[in-house]
Order: C-alpha cells, then sequence, then structure tokens
C-alpha cells in the first residue's frame, strides 16, 4: 500500500471512531442507558482511579492501582449493569429527578490499531472529557480529564472493551457520581 | 442564600437549641455560621480525632497528610519509629509544609523560605542562619506545633490539641468494646489490619453533623436504600448488605451519652453460626474459618455482631460491611470533606483481598450505590433548613423518647452503655440525643474538668 493510502486508512478510521465515541456520548446524554451498555463488551473493564500530590520523583504513585487499590470506578459490565438498573428503579434518589448532562469529547488521538489500520478489530484511542452536570436547581459540576478507551470489533460492530478515567482533581469536588464517564 | 444571622431562640443559651426533653433540636446549630465558629474552638480543639491507620506509615520517615476539624495536619513516623502528628503550617509564615498527600522524607523543607523540619517536628534547618539571625534565633522553640495526646489504638491513631484532655482510653470508656470489632482480624486472633491504598476524599455540600448521626444509629432512614436493594450489590449478589449474619439476632442501640458515642449492634443468639458471603468457594471457605476462628477467640463476645457507629465527634466506621472508617472533616457550616480508610486483614487470602474491595467501592463513597443516595438527602436536608423560616422549626429526636424498650436478655454479657432493644420498634433515636447531649456539654463547658462528667459520679461509669 502506498503511503497516501495508509493515510486515508488512518483519516477514515479516525473518522470512524470520533463518531462511534460521539454516539456513545449521545446516548448518555439522551438518558439512553441500556443501549449504552449494548456498546461495552461483556468483559469491559472501567476504571477510573484516584490522583495523589506526590513528589516529581515518585510519579509512579500518582495513580491508584487498577485491581489493588481502592478507586473511583474498578468494575466490570455487571457493576455497570447495576447501576443503570438502580438509575431506572425511579427511587435512586441522587438520580431522581434526573441530573442533565452534557458530555464533550474532544482531542480525539488514535493511538494504535491491531492488526493493521485498514483492516483493524482492535484501536487505542484517547481523548479529553468535560462532563457538565447540572441537576434540580442550581447544582452543577464540571469534571474534566482524559480518558484512554480500548475499542474492539464485535460482529462487525465497535465495543468498548477498556476505559481508563483519568480525572483531574484530587479531592472530587462533585459530591457524588452517579453518571458514566 | 442564608447568611449569618444570630439564633431565633428566645435566648441564645445553647440548652434552648438542644432540647432533650422534648426531643427536638434547633436547625441554628447545623446551619449558623457563628455556632460553626464556636465547635471548631469548644469541640474540634479538645476532642479526641481520628488521624489515620498505623500502615499508612509503617517505616520511619513515612508521613500522611489528615485533617484535624479544619485544619491540615501531618502523620509521621520519626527516625526513632515514634509516631507524631503536626500542624502543618510552618512556624516562620505558615506556609503549607507539606502539600504531598503522603510519602517518605527525611525532612519537611518549607518551600516558602527554606526553613526545614526533622520528621520528629524539630527545626533542623534556617538558611542564613549564622548571617541574617547571628545565630539567635532558638530553633528548639520553633518547631512545627505538635498535638498534645496521640494515641495508637489498635492500629489506629488519634490525637487532641488539649493537654488537659483525659487519655484516649478513658475518652472512649466501654466504648472500645464495639470499637475493637473493627479494628481486630475478622477471626478476632489479634493478627495485623491494614488499609487499602487510596484514601476517598470528597466534598459533601452539608454540615459535619449530618453524617455523623447518622452513622450513629439511623435505622430509620433505611427505606431511602430502596434503589439498591433493587439493583443488589450486596456481597452475596444480592441486596445491599449480607444480613444472613443478624437472623434471629436482637437489635441494640448503644449509646454513650455521657461521652456521645453510639453504635448500632446486634446481638446473635448463642448458638447462630453465620453462613453469609456465599459468594464463591474460596470467599465462603475464609469466612466460614474465619467465624469459627472467631467464637473461639471472642468466647461468648462474638455474639455481637456491631453495624455503623459514630466516635464522637467526628469519626464514623462500619465494623463489618463494608469495613472502613469515615472522618467528617468541616469545612464551613454548609460544607464538609468526607475522608475514608478501607480496612482489609493482612493476611486475608488474594480472593478474599479482591472479593472485598470490589465490593466497599461499589457500596460506598461517591461511586458506591448505596451512599450516593445518603449524600443527596444530607445535601438537600441542610440546602432546606438554611432559610429564616425553616429556622424556626426545630428537628424532631421524638423517636423512642419516653418509652423503655423491651428488656435486653444479654445472658450473662456485660455490655457497657445505655441498650435499648429496638428488634420490635425498629428503630429509635437515644443513640442521636446521646450524641447531641455531649454536642451542647461540648459547647458550653469551659474545660475538661467541666467535661469529664463521668469522673464526679454523677454520670454513669463505664
Ligand atoms: S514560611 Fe516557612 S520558611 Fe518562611
Ligand atoms: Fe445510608
Amino acid at each position: 500500500m502506498t503511503t497516501v493510502e495508509t493515510n486515508i486508512s488512518r483519516i477514515l478510521l479516525k473518522e470512524e471512531i470520533q463518531d462511534f465515541l460521539f454516539r456513545e456520548a449521545e446516548l448518555l446524554d439522551e438518558r439512553n442507558f441500556e443501549e449504552w451498555l449494548d456498546l461495552l463488551t461483556d468483559d469491559i473493564r472501567y476504571w477510573m482511579p484516584m490522583r495523589r500530590n506526590v513528589k516529581a520523583n515518585e510519579l509512579d504513585r500518582e495513580f491508584t492501582r487498577e485491581g489493588q487499590d481502592i478507586n473511583w470506578f474498578d468494575e466490570g459490565k455487571g457493576t455497570l449493569d447495576r447501576r443503570v438498573r438502580q438509575i431506572l428503579t425511579g427511587v435512586h434518589w441522587a438520580e431522581e429527578p434526573l441530573s442533565r448532562i452534557c458530555h464533550f469529547v474532544t482531542n480525539v488521538q488514535l493511538l494504535g490499531a491491531e492488526p493493521s489500520i485498514t483492516d483493524p478489530i482492535e484501536v487505542s484511542v484517547k481523548c479529553r472529557f468535560l462532563i457538565y452536570r447540572n441537576r434540580v436547581q442550581t447544582e452543577t459540576d464540571f469534571l474534566i480529564g482524559k480518558r484512554e478507551d480500548t475499542l474492539r470489533k464485535v460482529n462487525e460492530e465497535w465495543k468498548i472493551s477498556q476505559r481508563k478515567i483519568i480525572l483531574d482533581q484530587n479531592v472530587l469536588l462533585a459530591k457524588n457520581l452517579t453518571f458514566f464517564f | 442564600m442564608a447568611t449569618a444571622r444570630k439564633p431565633r431562640s428566645k435566648s441564645s443559651n445553647r440548652n434552648s437549641l438542644v432540647d432533650l426533653e422534648s426531643g427536638v433540636i434547633s436547625r441554628e446549630i447545623f446551619v449558623n455560621p457563628e455556632i460553626y465558629a464556636q465547635e471548631q474552638e469548644q469541640l474540634f480543639a479538645r476532642a479526641w480525632l481520628f488521624i489515620g491507620h498505623q500502615s499508612q506509615i509503617s517505616k520511619p520517615g513515612d508521613f500522611f497528610v489528615s485533617s484535624m476539624g479544619e485544619e491540615s495536619v501531618i502523620l509521621c513516623r520519626d527516625r526513632q519509629n515514634e509516631i507524631h502528628v503536626f500542624l502543618n503550617s510552618c512556624t516562620h509564615r505558615g506556609m503549607k509544609v507539606c502539600r504531598y498527600d503522603e510519602g517518605n522524607t527525611p525532612v519537611f523543607s518549607c518551600p516558602y523560605h527554606g526553613w526545614s523540619f526533622a520528621t520528629d517536628g524539630k527545626l533542623v534547618g534556617v538558611p542564613y542562619f549564622k548571617d541574617a539571625y547571628k545565630e539567635t534565633l532558638d530553633k528548639s522553640k520553633w518547631g512545627l506545633p505538635e498535638v498534645a495526646q496521640v494515641c495508637n489504638y489498635k492500629g489506629s491513631i488519634w490525637a487532641t490539641w488539649d493537654k488537659h484532655a483525659p487519655s484516649f482510653a478513658e475518652y472512649m470508656g466501654g466504648f472500645t468494646t464495639y470499637l475493637d470489632f473493627l479494628l481486630d482480624t475478622w477471626d478476632g486472633a489479634g493478627g495485623e489490619t491494614e488499609v487499602f491504598g487510596g484514601i476517598e476524599k470528597w466534598v459533601i455540600p452539608c454540615n459535619w453533623k449530618f453524617p455523623a448521626e447518622n452513622f450513629i444509629g439511623d435505622r430509620y432512614h433505611n427505606i431511602s436504600h430502596r434503589s439498591v436493594d433493587m439493583a443488589g450489590v450486596g456481597p452475596s449478589g444480592v441486596g445491599r448488605r449480607d444480613t444472613t449474619e443478624r437472623e434471629g439476632a436482637t437489635a441494640l442501640d448503644i449509646s454513650f451519652p455521657e461521652r456521645g458515642h453510639g453504635t448500632i449492634t446486634f446481638l446473635r443468639p448463642d448458638d447462630k453460626k453465620t453462613t453469609s458471603y456465599q459468594h464463591s468457594k474460596i470467599v465462603s471457605e475464609y469466612f466460614a474459618h474465619c467465624e469459627s476462628e472467631r467464637q473461639k477467640n471472642y468466647g461468648k463476645w462474638a455474639r455481637l455482631l456491631p453495624g455503623p457507629s459514630t466516635v464522637f465527634p467526628n469519626m464514623s466506621y462500619l465494623p463489618r460491611q463494608p469495613r472502613s472508617i469515615a472522618v467528617w472533616n468541616p469545612r464551613g457550616a454548609n460544607s464538609h470533606e468526607a475522608w475514608r480508610w478501607f480496612l482489609i486483614d493482612k493476611n486475608a487470602p488474594p480472593e478474599v483481598r479482591e472479593f472485598l474491595r470490589h465490593y466497599y467501592i461499589t457500596y460506598s463513597g461517591p461511586s458506591g450505590l448505596t451512599e450516593q443516595d445518603d449524600m443527596e438527602n444530607w445535601n438537600y436536608a441542610h440546602n432546606a433548613s438554611q432559610g429564616v423560616i425553616a429556622r424556626r422549626h426545630p428537628y424532631n429526636y421524638q423517636m423512642g423518647l419516653g418509652f423503655d424498650g423491651p428488656p435486653v436478655v444479654t445472658d450473662g454479657l456485660e455490655m457497657p452503655g445505655q441498650i435499648r432493644n429496638v428488634t420490635d420498634a425498629f428503630a429509635g433515636e437515644q443513640n442521636q440525643r446521646g450524641f447531641y447531649q455531649r454536642w451542647s456539654e461540648f459547647m458550653s463547658a469551659p474545660d475538661w474538668d467541666a467535661l469529664a462528667t463521668w469522673r464526679n459520679g454523677n454520670g454513669k461509669s463505664h
């Protein structure tokens, strides 16, 4: 393949992945939680570490460890499914009435595609997010950070198989995390 | 937004704010900034406060930055293995000496003008000591301010700024009987407990007393967690907790009004063996093993299964499920910062560790399915209590007031505290009333001579 062809494949793939991420955000913001769950592989890992202030030479200790420490989130589809079901009970008071939420997804970078850019079955993609939440009357949160996702093709459809969420906060400034990143 | 305002009651006498004979408490004590300011002086500067766990500072030079009331403190193990708690503020011009959350250091160097403090708090380095100070600065007088007393109780570290405060043991009284179940290993054999890496810290927009009184004995708010019971986060995959271990147990509310502590505790019938945590083979075998060891080690005391509890004023804990410590750090009348430590037996097998870790995260804190609803309730209870009209209407703490619960049959267990059987009543508010009785005493007593009421024989001594 020529360089031009590879570049075109890359651009098309990036566009495709970006569309996927935007569509995902749309589902969440429109509160189609069950459809959103369908975008996750059955073996998804959903991880959001906590962040410590540490010395510059100890940055390996900045994040709490997946699978070992207490994290804001460190779970699979079963728990995510429970979170959705809890919201749908109509008596989950932290989300009843429902919050108004807007996901902004930007700075999308395609980091890799396996086995190839022309015929990928797995891609890794990094982006920035800004989540705006407003609930009841004046309660408002802005949550800003980075996301690293792995997407896998299952039956010709992209699904999320890994999501790492890096929130740029130390003390969590929101009282709860009742929504999805 | 409500602004500073004098209490509305006829007299500003605090007794009129907390009227326990009638079982009513003014909203002022939650929302009034002047009362909040007095709490800092009267309460947080005098009481014993929870700082952290010894497993967080296991080696010399290890430190963990914690909070006592509004103020940042450094918990540190010095070169001689002594545990210290210092104010995290430079004695020269107040700079926050340590802005890291935890780590290991030979010395704390102030970023502003470079004074440095050893791990025992002593001032050891002063730039231009010779030229600028002519070597006359008395370094021994300018170390980091240290708490008056510190205590390591079974791995939990506590401190107080008041040198006249009683010892930690006296401050707790018989309440350690219940606290022990949190700090001992699950089998009660006296092994080591540690905290998981990752201390949850988050802001809750309500007064710190909302969670403190919730944990001390609010069985009544069970209904608010209906959505979790429906979604099922419990350690056996259903409900919220695994309550099989409590089947047939007597539900007890235990209050220490003369000290302010309180706990929800279940008293099992003698022969009962727990069958909880049927999650997987390894996990259920482990807990079954711990349970039989627990019965051996605790003897008849193994019948006690303690639940949510609060050590006055602002440390709450869950000794069994999900085993954790919370501190409600005041941050103004209308807000506080919750900190959460999660405990695990050091020798727990990896499968058990993983199982508990997952349960802890999905139950507790901002991402926990259960506690999300608690925070919503505390947030908007506080929010709706700030107005002038709202403040004219006190909260109701009358549940069970003036009634004796049915007799408590303990079969020879000499359980400390004021015990109330709420098995049939389902809930009561004696623990909350005990908490606010103590709160009132702290707010008016001039010193610890007046606060140590149990010494002069009229309070029940435990
Ligand atoms: S403020 Fe610390 S050295 Fe000046
Ligand atoms: Fe609760």
